[in-house]
């Protein structure tokens, strides 16, 4: 149906230029009457610009997964990303994610106070990073049916809060990202954030590892 | 399987394209490295679904589905016969640009600044800005709150030279381990020079050096410097 359509569509859409191009063969001949007969465009076609036509550079999403905080246990985390694909290598990304950590071995087995009060334990961050599609691809399921993949790497830098204090964060890591649909696509990303923390009387670089899935959206 | 769900009125707003070239190639995905898997000869007709950052995904009359470079694209002749021409912002765009919004990252005394920024241009002289930064030293952090006001003295050079003044409002928070933590907030003006390049379509790359005084509240004021760079958009 839809095929038989086109066809017609596509035909009203021709008849033009053939007119023209028989018009100009008989040179004021007298086909002209009888191709007018056959020409009666019966669908007003809207011309649609190829400047509107429906971009898909933005990806929203939303992950969860096991973010490790150095001292204060491995965690449930959760968060949200935008991206902005400048070119079919290249994206923006910011990030915002979000966990409770738990006690440390410090506070664990010395007793005593806590290190850190409730809100203190939380800790949020955001990032700005820079993406690459460094190995794009498709994954082929059967013979007739394949889906595009990329793996990519990314770094970036942004704030950590967490012991009641933001921290400057650099974070870089790597994903892999398999398309559903154009529009619909499934993430896996290993990220390590490295920040300095001083919480524990003494300064040192901590190294978290973030492992997390997420489900996106293009638009 | 969604495209034959789309009633057939749907499908006649797509845009209608002849090609011109002896042929243009569709590759399965959008990027250079995907395989072609179908040419589409000179005359025939495609139909534009959707556009991923430089690729147009087309249907072809018998309904296949394939991605096609911009550069082909252009090769194509429109339902009226003329040729496809693709409004992409270019520097005459740059030049004549209303809202611009950034991201920059930098050194802010001597401690990493992140900093996001909107502006609207009244004339292609100037324009006015509001910023938010966070700077994160190692014995405080601090939030930036920036007015602007840009002057543009050369708006149609590729690099393109500015001069910024402004006010805004510094507020510092020490480290909780520090002892005894005390907040400052404090107003704060600034003056500063930069320069903005037009990347492409509608990227800008951007870069800063400004000098900031605080205005106390115990009459001990203070100077600070701040260098920045990143990206920005405009439209």
């Amino acid at each position: 149906m839809e095929g038989r359509l086109r066809i017609l569509l596509l035909s009203a859409l021709c008849m033009p230029c053939l007119w023209s191009a028989t018009a100009l063969a008989a040179e004021g001949g007298t086909d002209q009457a009888a191709a007018q007969q056959v020409i009666q465009p019966q669908i007003d076609r809207r011309e649609v610009s190829i400047d509107e036509i429906d971009s898909e550079d933005f990806e929203i999403s939303v992950f969860g997964g096991l973010l490790s905080t150095e001292d204060f246990g491995a965690n449930a985390v959760i968060g949200a990303r935008l991206a902005y694909h400048i070119s079919e290598g290249v994206f923006f990304e910011a990030t915002y994610g979000r966990s409770t950590t738990t006690e440390s071995s410090v506070e664990r087995v010395y007793g005593g106070l806590p290190a850190l009060t409730d809100s203190g334990r939380i800790l949020s961050y955001y990032n700005v990073s820079l993406g690459y599609n460094l190995l794009p691809g498709e994954a082929f399921v059967t013979r007739n049916w394949a889906f595009r993949t990329a793996l990519y790497v990314i770094a970036g830098a942004g704030s950590t809060t967490f012991a009641g204090d933001d921290r400057f964060t650099i974070n870089f890591g790597a994903g892999y990202r398999f398309l559903a649909t154009d529009w619909l696509g499934l993430h896996i990303d290993v990220r390590d954030h490295v920040f300095d923390i001083d919480v524990l009387g003494y300064s040192k670089t901590l190294h978290n590892l973030e492992t997390t899935a997420g489900l996106s959206i293009f638009f | 399987m969604l495209l034959a769900a789309i009633p057939a009125q749907a499908a006649e707003e797509y845009a209608l394209l002849q090609v011109a070239d002896p042929f243009i190639e569709l590759h399965t995905g959008p990027g250079v490295g995907y395989p072609v898997f179908h040419v589409v000869d000179r005359d025939d007709f495609i139909e534009v679904l959707k556009r991923k950052t430089d690729w147009f995904k087309v249907r072809t009359a018998d309904g296949k589905r394939g991605w096609v470079a911009r550069a082909q694209l252009e090769k194509t002749l429109t339902a009226s016969g003329e040729n496809t021409h693709l409004q992409e912002p270019a520097l005459g765009d740059f030049s004549q640009r209303r809202w611009e919004f950034g991201l920059l990252g930098g050194v802010f005394n001597n401690a990493a600044e992140i900093s996001l920024y909107g502006g609207y241009a009244f004339t292609a002289n100037l324009s006015a800005e509001l910023s938010g930064a966070q700077v994160l030293g190692d014995y405080s952090s601090s939030y930036l709150l920036n007015v602007n006001l840009l002057s543009q003295p050369f708006p149609r050079w590729r690099v393109s030279p500015f001069f910024s003044l402004g006010g805004g409002y510094l507020s510092t928070r020490p480290r909780t381990t520090l002892v005894p933590p005390k907040d400052s907030n404090d107003f704060t003006a600034h003056v500063g020079l930069g320069l903005r390049t037009w990347l492409s379509r509608r990227f800008i790359l951007r870069a800063e050096f400004n000098r900031y005084i605080t205005f106390s509240s115990d009459d001990n004021n203070e100077e600070f410097k701040e260098w920045k760079a990143g990206f920005a958009f405009f439209f």
